[in-house]
């Protein structure tokens, strides 16, 4: 008999910072305890307060024990299982009330959320079918293998239901289009690459609820008449791909999958393609080019997919935070689909809240949902009492939200009209350390990485653009760098072939947007403001605070100090290479950075 | 000369292993359509990297051309054409990672091990690598050791991450 | 996996498997868990209550553990706290006891009135 369940968060961030011997400690202890019988492991996804990982859940109580490490584990084991007393040192504590919280609905990080697509994520083993299954899994196929094709795809388009990859196109719509198209066989595919740098939502989904996305892959199977699915994975996500490959296994075994599945006469199987580290192959075209075992290099549009897709055949391709929120509409219905969210962006939207925030980890909350709320209310605002300067959405096809739009309901339509995009939701918390030259040049210099080459454009003009910005960085600006950066970005984005091309200028094009006077004090001033530009800082010693403790001298690598101890040190600016060490290493703040 | 493949494998008991190991592999695959990228992946995993008669091997077992498998691999960086060191030291320089001082990371590995992404240390101990996110941006700036990845990494702990890999 | 039927048995076992997990409203029975406890037999008690709520089919009550209540020479010391009821504290909770404890009070919505040792202020 079973009396506790402890639930240990295996999500990529806890694995991080050492799940996996908390759970050998947790294990270990409960059998020296002999109640290896009575209390249970379980392995879940990620929780999403990544930040306080690794994450331990006592079960009936809920209690939420987080920062758990190897040497404190037992403490779960011994205190709160053998001796019933909860282990108030691992609670976490309630910044603003100093209150120590005993379960997850007395964080704030928890209580604001609102969990659909991640509803089984951190909440159920995911090596379970059968726990997938008690959460209502696999019943939306059913109930969908009732109904007509053309009744589930008017559901969807009721449900107003719009893709998560980024660019927000009527799912529906998709799906009728790929219904109505002429030529068989025709596929599915889900696209788990997750390119943009900084997002993790697919990869916590496909972790922590796989079955999810084998249900709404065989869903779309039955709508568009497809018997064959392929799941895009991206190499760098190896815990994914096999909870996945798992999950299709088990899915067989239950005849999910297969031939004729629950008597419905439907037949559908899934196959993994694991990508093998290329940006573009995100982008839905140069994606399927991959499947097909080829270089991952785009083409025009149109054809679409749905037309010409898979070895030319009609294929539907959705994202997998799209594919997770089907079984749901599909068991519940339009109407509930559209009981959170707004009008035109009906449901909820998952972020990774990362960067300089407080809380990171994963989000799901309703469209519209503001800036401040993310980033403030849920994301407990920036570390360190820094000043929030900027969200940036969309990865390396995105731009920035500045303070002044703190109070703006994200969606697809409101964040356009600011020259960025919603992403797949990734959204990367700036303070006012951060020089926005800088990060709009390391977008630049990603897309420059990861041009495909096939258009001269994208290879080249990002290239030139790249140049462009290295020149400011450095301190080579020159007037008028400025317009021929928004002239060759604009040529840019018009004549790309693909999404890549014409989305790469957006980072810079918003940061000169909202950022100007940096980048002019970087090109007329030869100032970086934010004190990251390399080249144009200078470091040199405040007289009254050196000691003379000679620690900057040893640390230099190029010997550009010098200074006899208990005698104030001198930088030599000719030789000094701005590396910061001595700034870094100065326990007097004597090294001034400006 | 170079000898052929043939000749080499009956010398050498121990490649010849992995050119079973990777026959089967293929032997085993439901359809080959479209599964040139995940064989390479399985080669990469036996043979630790690429070389010439590998993707020769891989060209005349899937029935693709030559020029072909070529196109593919040096498309992906996921596939190295040379041999890895002992141990693979990935950075993150994704986002998330960048924005809390990744690069800081990062310049402290090169310097330490002296060598630049996509390089190999001189004693076959270490290959350095940049990534674009590993998905643990919750606990930026990341490093991966082979398996093992470190989160909050700062250029102070970089001495003692590398000292555990010998 | 041959039907609709099939898929809501294996729901309705393994949603008794994930019981502990799920949020149960109508009370908790709060086992006194500290070293005397356990000595005096805490843990039989424990193991008892939950094999008796689950025999009664009973899912929206909570078993849970705590420190000593300072009772020590009543222990084990069980405490049932139903909603909207006053909290009733038992001594003396051995194996027997306890199943009773679930059977009347917990099931019945009757109190074990000679177990009792000290009950909330109504
Ligand atoms: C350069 C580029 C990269 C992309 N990367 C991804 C990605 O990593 N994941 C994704 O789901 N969609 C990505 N997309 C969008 C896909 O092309 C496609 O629109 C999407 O998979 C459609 O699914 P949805 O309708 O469910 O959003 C990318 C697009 C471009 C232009
Ligand atoms: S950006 Fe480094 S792990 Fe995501």
């Amino acid at each position: 008999m079973i009396r506790n369940q402890l639930l240990v968060c295996a999500g990529g961030a806890c694995i991080t910072s050492g799940e996996k011997s908390v759970k050998d400690v947790l294990v270990d202890e409960l059998k020296k305890n002999g109640i290896e019988d009575e209390v249970q492991v379980i392995e879940t996804g990620c929780m999403g307060a990544c930040d306080l990982g690794p994450i331990v859940v006592v079960y009936p109580e809920g209690t939420f024990y987080q920062k758990v490490t190897a040497e404190n584990a037992g403490l779960i084991v011994n205190e709160h299982l053998v001796k019933g007393r909860t282990v108030d040192g691992l609670l976490y504590t309630e910044p603003t009330s100093e209150r120590k919280a005993q379960t997850s609905g007395d964080i704030p990080f928890y209580t604001r959320q609102v969990k659909r697509v991640l509803r089984n994520c951190g909440v159920i083993d995911p090596l379970s079918i059968e726990e997938y299954i008690a959460r209502d899994g696999y019943f939306a196929l059913g109930k969908a293998l009732e109904m007509t094709p053309d009744d589930i795809i008017q559901v969807l388009v009721d449900s107003g239901l719009r893709g998560r990859g980024g660019a927000g196109f009527p799912t529906g719509r998709k799906w009728k289009a790929t219904r109505e198209a002429k030529g068989s066989p025709k596929y599915v595919v889900c696209n788990g690459d997750e390119g943009d740098p900084g997002a993790f939502m697919d990869r916590s989904v496909l972790e922590g609820d796989p079955h999810s996305i084998v249900e709404a892959m065989a869903i779309a199977g039955y709508a568009i008449g497809a018997e064959q699915g392929y799941m895009y994975v991206r190499a760098e996500y190896p815990l994914a791909i096999e909870r996945f490959e798992y999950a299709i296994g088990k899915a067989r075994e239950y005849g999910f999958l297969g031939r004729n599945i629950l008597g419905a006469g439907f037949n559908f199987d899934i196959e993994i393609r694991i990508g093998a580290g290329a940006f573009v192959c995100g982008e839905e075209t140069a994606l399927l080019r991959s499947i097909e075992g080829k270089r991952g290099t785009p083409s025009v549009k149109p054809p679409f997919p749905a037309q010409s897709g898979l070895w030319n055949k009609p294929t539907l391709i959705n994202n997998v935070e799209t594919y997770a929120n089907i079984p749901q509409i599909i068991t519940n219905g339009a109407e509930w689909f559209r009981s959170v969210g707004t009008l035109k962006n009906p449901g909820t939207k998952v972020f990774a809240l990362v960067g300089k925030v407080q809380n990171t980890g994963l989000v799901e909350v309703p469209m519209g949902t503001t800036l401040r709320e993310l980033v403030f209310d849920i994301g407990g605002g920036i570390p360190g009492g820094k000043k929030f300067k900027a969200a940036q959405t969309g990865g390396p096809s995105g731009g920035v939200i500045t303070a002044d739009y703190l109070d703006m309901p994200i969606d697809f339509d409101s964040v356009k009209e600011i020259g960025t995009i919603m992403g797949s939701g990734g959204l990367v918390v700036l303070d006012e350390d951060n020089c926005m030259v800088d990060i709009a040049k390391f977008y630049l210099g990603f897309t420059v990485d990861e041009s495909c080459g096939k258009c001269t454009p994208c290879r080249e003009g990002t290239r030139q653009m790249y140049q462009m910005m290295e020149r400011i960085c450095d301190g080579k600006g020159r007037d008028g760098d400025i317009e021929r950066l928004n002239k060759l970005a604009n040529m840019i984005e018009d004549t790309s072939l693909c999404g890549l091309g014409q989305s790469a200028p957006n980072p810079v094009l918003s940061t000169i947007r909202f950022y100007e006077d940096e980048y002019r004090a970087h090109i007329y001033e030869k100032k970086c403001p934010s004190h990251v530009c390399k080249h144009l800082l200078t470091y040199s010693v405040t007289p009254d605070k050196c000691v003379g403790c000679t620690a900057c001298a040893r640390q230099c690598p190029v010997h550009a100090i010098t200074g006899e101890v208990k005698k104030i040190h001198v930088i030599d600016q000719s030789k000094c290479t701005k590396c910061g060490s001595c700034y870094e290493i100065c326990r007097f703040s004597a090294i001034r950075k400006e | 000369m170079k000898m052929n493949l043939e000749d080499r494998l009956k010398e050498n008991p121990e490649l010849k292993k992995q050119f079973d190991v990777l026959d089967a592999y293929i032997g085993e695959l439901g359809t080959p359509e479209g599964s040139l990228i995940n064989v390479l992946h399985r080669a990469q995993e036996i043979f630790g990297y690429l070389p010439d008669e590998v993707l020769e091997f891989v060209s005349s077992r899937l029935n693709v051309p030559r020029s072909t498998v070529y196109g593919v691999v040096t498309f992906y960086h996921f596939f190295s054409r040379v041999p890895k060191g002992r141990h693979t030291v990935t950075v993150c320089l994704g986002t998330a990672c960048y924005v809390r001082g990744g690069n800081a990371v990062y310049e402290k590995v090169m310097r330490t091990l002296g060598i630049k992404a996509g390089e190999t240390t001189r004693d076959g101990r270490f290959s350095l690598d940049l990534v674009r996110c590993v998905g643990a941006c919750g606990l930026a700036p990341v490093v991966v050791i082979d398996k093992d990845t470190y989160g909050r990494s700062t250029p102070e702990k970089v001495a003692m991450l590398l000292n555990k890999y010998a | 996996m041959k039907s609709l039927e099939e898929l809501k048995r294996i729901k309705e076992q393994t949603l008794k498997e994930m019981d502990l997990r799920q949020a149960k409203e109508r009370g908790k029975v709060i086992v006194a868990m500290g070293t005397c406890g356990i000595a005096a037999g805490a843990k039989d008690a424990l193991m008892a209550i939950i094999e008796e709520l689950e025999k009664a089919d009973i899912h929206d009550v909570k078993v849970v553990q705590s420190g000593c209540m300072g009772l020590c020479d009543k222990e084990p010391t069980v405490e049932v706290a139903m909603k909207d009821q006053p909290a009733v504290i038992y001594g003396d909770v051995n194996d027997a006891n306890a199943r009773r404890i679930v059977r009347e009070h917990v099931q019945g919505g009757n109190v074990v009135a000679d177990l009792v040792i000290k009950r909330e202020n109504i």
